[in-house]
């Protein structure tokens, strides 16, 4: 009994939990979403689905959970910066004005690397609103939130550009001869790096001073803003990583499309991890399990049948009661309620 | 309830969970009176008014108002106002973006037949209010274009023309500068002759005396005494405030005999932060204690704040060591040997939620820098080595800062700045809510520091305490330094310096 309540009382337990109740449900309602098998030289089937399109959900929410912890707030703008790197990568790649292209115009790794940077161009914005001129950061972000897509759009002089050019399509897809999909060790790839800096530098412990007190922290010699400005930097730079793969996947740069709700979805993993909207202490890996979470629920729907337009109701009500289960009060009342019940039982039991 | 007696509060008892904030205070107002209510942070002044105000309801107690029968209840600020009481708080809670008029007439506007707002009676009448205060002002401009005295004023005006004959002002004076506060008195002086009568609460022992004819004092919830301005001098005040009589006070001289050495290990010169400290000096030799005394809002922790760079000097300059420093933010003062130990441990102390272990070692590691982070082994070894030298009472090293009882708290938040090894130690307030043997241990720690080359400012409440550690005294004055004490120092001494010179 110890051990369980000692289980029950880990941050990480929630999260994970949840994610193994849809995945039970899956098992009950489609035995073969289990099913991995090989087709074409790569792993397929619907758990791999699941981690490879929750690549995205989860490198961004590697970036919104300091983002949350360092200001309390959330940054809104990480779909629509997703969509204007992808935007500026094929720009770079494709040259400006080219609607489709198989010949590159700069190498691939710098057309990369000019998206991730604008990712990380698009962090310093938010962050300068948000540490140096105090703004809120559901308001800083809104700016590039409604921005960055038109921004992308002028940048592929409104038009999809489409890069034809194989080696491009790695990121999102297969590298020939490997049957992990790409995206999945890119996440891996930006956990670690975000984690290894996190461990070996004081970030971490930055972080979380400056979410739960800044003015304590300053006075402690912690630069609060500087740290939140490097903060929303790292939250972009996520962004651009993501926006890569994303536009990996279709070959070009959809700039309505890329990354569209992404934000949202980011948001809730991190909530679903256990980490508080409020700020303060944060758990990464938390995050990261939400983020699949969500996945999962999409996939699943999906797989049932449920249709794409209907499919965020039902994801909606599901996440509504993750995250009721997880609150607090809820956690509070139900544990009043119990004791209540014990009284009441008690006192039964005296008048029988 | 005599002929001239506007409001008589008798034994209002108010308790909230843990705290007597009120027992059995009283309060007696006449009728155009100035009355001062005076007692240090935490003395119950708020609270009382609060209680008469209808903001709090008291739990106990009796409360007659002039012209209403029998015990008063207020259940809201609007109760107090129906029977003429009202309040100006020291922020104006007026709306910035109306004008003048519309900010006096606000919610009992004159209406035509229409029905509509009679705007051209409305700044008449504003005109015509303004005027009788002696203060000109275009009634028809959005409030926000005057400045805090005239908004003040405007705030008054329109308690007045709610016809109050109680007006209470709640630290009124704390923003604004000399000449706006003597217009201000003149505005209440005016009053007085027209028979209101005026709670005036205020942290300046020099406006008591400049404007008011009877003062209440308080302290601890408690009711010391109700007196006339001119039975009690200025010194008879601040012991009355701070609960020590005269005839009382025996001289405590400081235990040990100073160890100061002869260089300089700070030196400040003219520095100064706006609205808080005017410019001062400040010199502390190597080895030395010295004292900041002066009551609280005196702007004794403003001036350490001042010194540390948690809040910037706007003017002046610092020297350690000799050398000219440059202090922009708290980070620079740890870079070269300061420390800081905050008055108000909850907003600027205590990380909450955070571990005791990372709470200590968190200045430490700001001075580091992030890429040198301190590691694992390490945090543990210092956070067990001051845990068990300050006697720190925790579950564990890992237990969240916040679940530690507040004087706990405090010796987490000294151990933070003892690790940084700092030359120059700042305590503010460090023995605040911390039981008797805790707090002598602090003294003791104190001297100790100072022995082995520390110099160290310490700030504190309670008089003794500083006569026990110091060697010198730096007296503050509303937000100025007005002297220094050294040598031969009492109680007595100490609390003239504070009390400032009688007039």
């Amino acid at each position: 009994m110890d051990t369980i309540k000692k289980i029950t009382k880990q941050q990480l337990f929630l999260p994970f939990f949840c994610l193994l109740l849809v995945l039970l449900i899956n098992l009950i309602k489609s035995p073969t979403f289990f099913n991995i098998g090989i087709q074409n030289g790569v792993l397929y089937g619907r758990l791999i689905d699941v981690l490879n399109r929750g690549s995205e959900i989860a490198i961004l929410a590697v970036g919104q959970t300091l983002v949350v912890a360092v200001s309390a707030g959330t940054d809104i703008s990480v779909g629509s910066v997703m969509s204007l790197s992808a935007c500026g990568t094929c720009m770079m790649l494709a040259g400006y004005g080219v609607n489709s292209t198989t010949q590159l115009a700069v190498p691939m790794g710098i057309g990369i690397l000019f998206g991730i940077l604008l990712g990380g161009v698009c962090g310093c914005i938010n962050g300068a609103l948000v540490a140096k001129l105090k703004i809120q950061p559901m308001v800083a972000t809104l700016i590039l939130f409604t921005a960055a897509r038109a921004i992308g759009l002028l940048l592929c002089n409104n038009q999809i550009t489409y890069i034809r050019y194989e080696p491009y399509k790695y990121l999102g897809n297969f590298i020939p001869g490997c049957p992990i999909p790409t995206a999945i060790f890119v996440t891996i790839a930006v956990i670690i790096v975000v984690s290894i800096f996190l461990r070996k530098t004081a970030l971490g412990l930055y972080i979380q001073s400056a979410g739960i007190n800044s003015r304590a922290a300053r006075i402690s010699g912690i630069n609060s803003a500087l740290i939140c400005f490097v903060c929303y930097v790292i939250c972009g730079l996520c962004a651009g990583i993501a926006g890569m793969v994303a536009s990996s996947r279709i070959y070009s740069a959809d700039s309505n499309n890329i990354g569209l709700n992404y934000e949202l979805d980011a948001i809730l993993a991190v909530a679903l991890g256990g980490n508080s909207l409020g700020g303060g202490k944060f758990n990464l890996a938390g995050a990261v399990v939400g983020a699949y979470t969500i996945q999962a629920i999409t996939t699943t729907l999906l797989a049932m049948g449920v249709s794409t337009d209907q499919a965020p109701v039902i994801k909606a009500i599901i996440v509504v009661i993750i995250v009721v289960v997880q609150a607090p009060t809820f956690k509070e009342w139900l544990s009043n309620s119990e004791a209540k019940r014990r009284a009441l039982a008690a006192e039964g039991g005296q008048k029988a | 309830m005599e002929q001239n007696e506007l409001i008589v509060m008798r034994d209002i008892v108010k308790v909230f969970p843990g705290v007597v904030a009120l027992d059995h205070a009283q309060l007696t107002l006449h009728k155009g009176e100035i009355h001062a209510l005076m007692g240090e942070n935490g003395a119950g002044k708020s609270t009382i008014i609060k209680c008469l105000t209808g903001v709090y309801e008291r739990d106990a107690g009796e409360v007659y108002v002039q012209g209403v029968e029998g015990n008063v209840y207020n259940h809201s600020t609007e109760d107090a106002q129906r029977i003429g009481i009202a309040t100006v708080y020291q922020e104006v809670n007026l709306c910035p973006n109306l004008s003048v008029a519309e900010n006096l007439f606000i919610g009992r506007e004159p209406v035509t037949r229409l029905g509509t707002i009679d705007w051209r009676s409305m700044n008449k009448k504003a005109k015509e209010i303004m005027d009788g205060l002696g203060i000109k002002v275009d009634v028809t401009v959005a409030l926000e274009n005057y400045s805090l005295a005239i908004q003040q004023m405007i705030a008054i005006a329109r308690a007045v023309d709610m016809d109050c004959k109680v007006l209470i002002l709640d630290e009124p004076t704390s923003s604004l500068d000399d000449h706006e506060v003597e217009k201000l008195f003149d505005v209440m002086r005016d009053l007085k002759k027209k028979g209101v009568g005026i709670i005036f609460v205020t942290h300046f022992l020099e406006q008591v005396y400049a404007v008011c004819d009877r003062i209440t004092v308080m302290r601890n919830g408690g009711f010391v005494g109700d007196y006339s301005i001119s039975e009690l001098p200025r010194v008879k005040l601040v012991a009355a405030m701070l609960g020590k009589d005269f005839d009382d006070l025996a001289s405590i001289k400081p235990e040990g005999d100073a160890n100061i050495s002869p260089e300089i290990m700070l030196k400040a010169e003219g520095l100064s932060h706006k609205g808080t400290v005017k410019p001062f000096d400040f010199e502390i030799h190597k080895g030395e204690v010295v004292g900041v005394t002066g009551l609280l809002g005196s702007g004794r922790s403003e001036m350490v704040r001042c010194i540390y760079g948690a809040d910037r000097a706007q003017t002046g300059k610092e020297y350690m060591n000799g050398k000219e420093i440059n202090i922009k933010a708290p980070i620079d003062a740890i870079k070269k040997g300061m420390a800081y130990l905050p008055d108000d441990r909850k907003a600027d102390g205590c990380i909450g939620e955070l571990s005791v272990r990372d709470n200590i070692i968190l200045a430490l590691q700001a001075r580091n820098g992030m890429f040198k982070k301190v590691s694992r082994a390490k945090q543990i070894e210092i956070a067990d080595k001051f845990i068990d030298m300050l006697q720190i009472k925790t579950a564990s090293r890992e237990t969240p800062l916040s679940q530690l009882s507040g004087g706990n708290q405090q010796k987490v938040i000294l151990a933070r700045w003892l690790c940084t090894h700092p030359d120059f130690l700042i305590l503010d307030e460090p023995t605040r809510g911390i039981d008797i043997g805790t707090k002598t241990e602090f003294q003791k720690l104190i001297l100790q520091f100072a022995k082995e080359g520390m110099s160290v400012v310490f700030i504190s409440s309670e008089i003794e305490e500083m006569l026990r550690t110091c060697t010198r005294m730096c007296v503050m004055r509303d937000g100025e330094k007005v002297g220094e004490i050294e040598g031969d120092m009492t109680q007595e001494s100490v609390m003239s310096a504070i009390a400032g010179g009688e007039k």
